[in-house]
């Protein structure tokens, strides 16, 4: 039995070791370059054009290829090709190209390819407001695409983290053979901070999983609801085949209920199995909060002003920001909602991921929804403010 | 034994079926039989495909099979390649990661008019404008197959579809001139009743460096034929051989087709031009210099091929003097 996951230092060649000043957009194609990716396809649409741009001009340097192609479907389908062509690929875009790319995930999580999106949010619905920030595709990354499935977002709240996460990102894709996103924002895309990338020795990169056992044994699919089947390219003399339609493991149609109970199962256990490998979250103050701030990406960095104002006036309030938004950290939630007073949840749309907080809460404690229409971060006042009722 | 002896008798064992089938090398067997109606002209393409890869000599693990959506778009599922089934319409751009990420690879995308000109028109003229190294094949039987019979970009005026039950009021794509138009730099054009010219046009099209193009008219006994009354399998055979003319070279403005009249069938393009990946390469190596290698290997893998060659050459070495010095 292969070692899985395979873990190698990164590629030097990849690795722009240093201290930079990096805006978020720019930082997610760093990360990628230094996890290994070296396929682009993308197109461009505000506030993420700067991840494919900077793509675009390190690509040569690093010997890979960038394509901008005619739409965001073509773009998005280019990547799920370039993955059976054997390379660690990524694209990223906003809302409206987000929508457009929705089919085509789908057929990601079908065929299991490993690969990274990122979402820079801005505010919809529609083409709504281009350049101004918001969260309102957490839901849509995780229920947009038709039939059931499962994939895995993480939200940073950083430059920093957009390069940490990029990283990640990949390293998660490659071991549960699934589409990871990136749900990050036109704030943190757009902000200028300092960002350390590491030596590469100190990078760890998970390989793909190759297969190496003999030929006609090759099965593209593994229906174990653990981590799916080792991975060949095309052009390996395997002569596989795979579709979107329901198959079997040797990626053949197979149209039955049965057939789809086999698949479904499996591309839905091996991450729900899993999720508490996959889930990271940052915590503080939690052991004895009445009341506890749950958020993600730019919010958080709102939200702990918000935390910090509330303990100074002798409330109990611990926080915890969500880095991995799916799969949903339910049983910490859970956890939680059996010993606090409320839980607070400001987030940059008119409430979503509260909903889930609200089902793992299950009415245990209060749940408060500071919810917004998007365009502007929070003024730490209003979490204030929603923290205060909680403690009532 | 003469050429005159009997044809071998294939019992109808199962086995012996898909073990004996001159087509057994190219297809995936197992999976026979196909959903094709009788009459349709999906499968003779299909056995010019495998026709022409024969006679062109080419390492079959080397070719890869995309298709989209529809019943051509079942082709995928059919051959013994590496073979992609896509989303509807998204065939070729599938293909472009695919050969941008395997340059090594020769790609083909087989699909239908729906699938191909309709749903992915849009990929379908910018592949052709890149010029990205394919080979697109597009079973062209005017109509939906896989969804009862609807109108296509490719129905002729005044045709029956389902969706146009009083006839198509719509003009219809001349794909020749589409994809000429676009950029395509191999455009020909034949019906399923002509198997050995798609078979040469087959060759033709996966020797040419390029985005080339190939249209067969074929017919969708089931649906289109039966819908507009124009009979089975042999009569749109019949109408083929009476209608088709062959104009190699024609200027593509005037290969349209209207309704049941005349098919200008041929090698309309056959032009050089740099592929997309040729040009990229070009124009990057004379910007960047030398040090530009597309995929370039990592140092790790250059230091083991290093490592290789100097143990290879010393072996080398040994064997030159001994068949030298013995």
């Amino acid at each position: 039995m292969a070692e899985f996951p395979k873990i190698v230092s990164a590629d030097p060649k990849g690795v722009l070791t240093g201290r930079h000043f990096m805006d978020g957009d720019h930082a997610l194609a760093e990360g990628a370059l230094a996890a290994g990716c070296r396929f682009f396809a993308g197109y461009p649409i505000t506030p993420s054009t700067e991840t494919a741009e900077r793509f675009a001009e390190r690509c040569p340097e690093v010997g890979g290829l960038f394509i901008q192609m005619e739409d965001e479907i073509a773009s998005i389908t280019a990547n799920v090709g370039a993955v059976w062509g054997g390379k660690k690929v990524m694209t990223v875009t906003s809302g409206p190209g987000f929508s457009l790319m929705m089919e085509t995930f789908g057929l990601a999580a079908m065929m299991e390819v490993p690969m990274v999106i990122a979402d820079v949010q801005r505010g919809g619905p529609s083409t709504g407001l281009p350049t101004l920030t918001a969260q309102q595709d957490m839901m849509q990354v995780r229920w947009g695409s038709h039939g059931d499935y499962r994939i895995i977002a993480l939200v940073p709240d950083s430059p920093q983290e957009c390069f940490d996460l990029a990283v990640e990102a990949f390293n998660l894709s490659e071991i549960y053979r699934v589409p990871v996103f990136i749900m990050t924002d036109e704030t943190v895309g757009h902000m200028h901070e300092k960002v350390v990338i590491p030596p590469a020795e100190e990078i760890k990169v998970v390989e793909r999983n190759w297969y190496t056992g003999p030929k006609e044994e090759y099965r593209p699919y593994k229906f174990d609801g653990k981590h799916g089947a080792p991975m060949v390219k095309a052009g390996d003399g395997y002569r596989f085949h795979s579709t979107g339609l329901t198959h079997d493991e040797r990626g053949y149609p197979a149209l039955t209920a049965e057939d789809n109970k086999k698949l479904l199962t499996h591309l839905i256990q091996k991450i729900d199995n899993n999720a508490d490998k996959i889930i990271r979250v940052e915590e503080s103050g939690l052991e004895d909060a009445d009341i506890v701030v749950v958020s993600y990406g730019i919010t958080s960095r709102i939200a702990i002003r918000a935390v910090q104002v509330a303990r100074e006036q002798g409330l109990k309030v611990g926080f915890l920001r969500l880095i991995t938004v799916w799969p949903f950290c339910e049983n910490k939630i859970r956890e939680l909602a059996g010993r606090v007073k409320a839980i607070v949840v400001p987030e940059l749309n008119y409430g979503q991921i509260v909903l889930e907080v609200e089902r793992a809460a299950a009415g245990k404690c209060k749940v408060i929804s500071v919810n917004s229409c998007g365009g502007a971060v929070h003024d730490p006042e209003e979490i204030l403010t929603a923290i205060m009722e909680g403690a009532k | 034994m003469s050429d005159l002896s009997p044809t071998p008798e294939y019992s109808l064992d199962d086995k012996d079926f898909r073990e004996q089938n001159p087509m057994a090398e190219f297809l995936r067997m197992e999976r026979m039989p196909h959903i094709w109606c009788p009459g349709c002209g999906i499968g003779t393409v299909v056995t010019s495909f495998a026709e022409a890869i024969k006679a062109g000599g080419y390492d079959m693990d080397k070719i890869a099979v995309v298709s989209g959506i529809g019943c051509t778009g079942r082709v995928a599922g059919y051959v013994k390649f590496d073979s992609f089934h896509t989303t509807h319409g998204r065939a070729i751009p599938f293909a472009t990661g695919l050969k941008l990420a395997n340059p090594e690879l020769k790609v083909v995308v087989i699909s239908g008019d729906g699938d191909l000109t309709s749903i992915g028109g849009n990929h379908l003229i910018h592949a052709a404008r890149r010029n990205m190294d394919m080979t697109v094949i597009c079973v062209n039987n005017f109509t939906y197959g896989m969804t009862g019979g609807q109108v296509t970009p490719t129905t002729p005026t005044s045709a029956n579809a389902s969706t146009t039950p009083y006839g198509n009021t719509e003009p219809a794509f001349s794909l020749p001139f589409l994809v000429d138009a676009a950029g395509a730099t191999y455009v020909a054009r034949w019906t399923s009743l002509h198997a050995r010219n798609i078979t040469k046009s087959i060759g033709e099209a996966m020797k040419h460096r390029g985005f080339s193009f190939i249209e067969v008219i074929s017919p969708c006994t089931t649906l289109y034929q039966r819908r507009n009354r124009l009979g089975d399998g042999v009569s749109a055979m019949e109408y083929y051989r009476e209608d088709g003319e062959i104009q190699h070279g024609a200027d593509t403005r005037t290969v349209d087709i209207g309704y049941q009249g005349k098919i200008a069938m041929g090698k309309f393009v056959d032009r050089p031009r740099d592929t997309y990946l040729d040009a990229v390469v070009k124009h990057l190596t004379s910007v960047i210099g030398d040090d530009y290698e597309l995929y370039g290997k990592t140092p790790m893998e250059k230091k083991a091929e290093e490592e290789a060659r100097k143990s290879a050459a010393g072996k080398g070495e040994s064997a030159d003097i001994c068949e030298d010095g013995c």
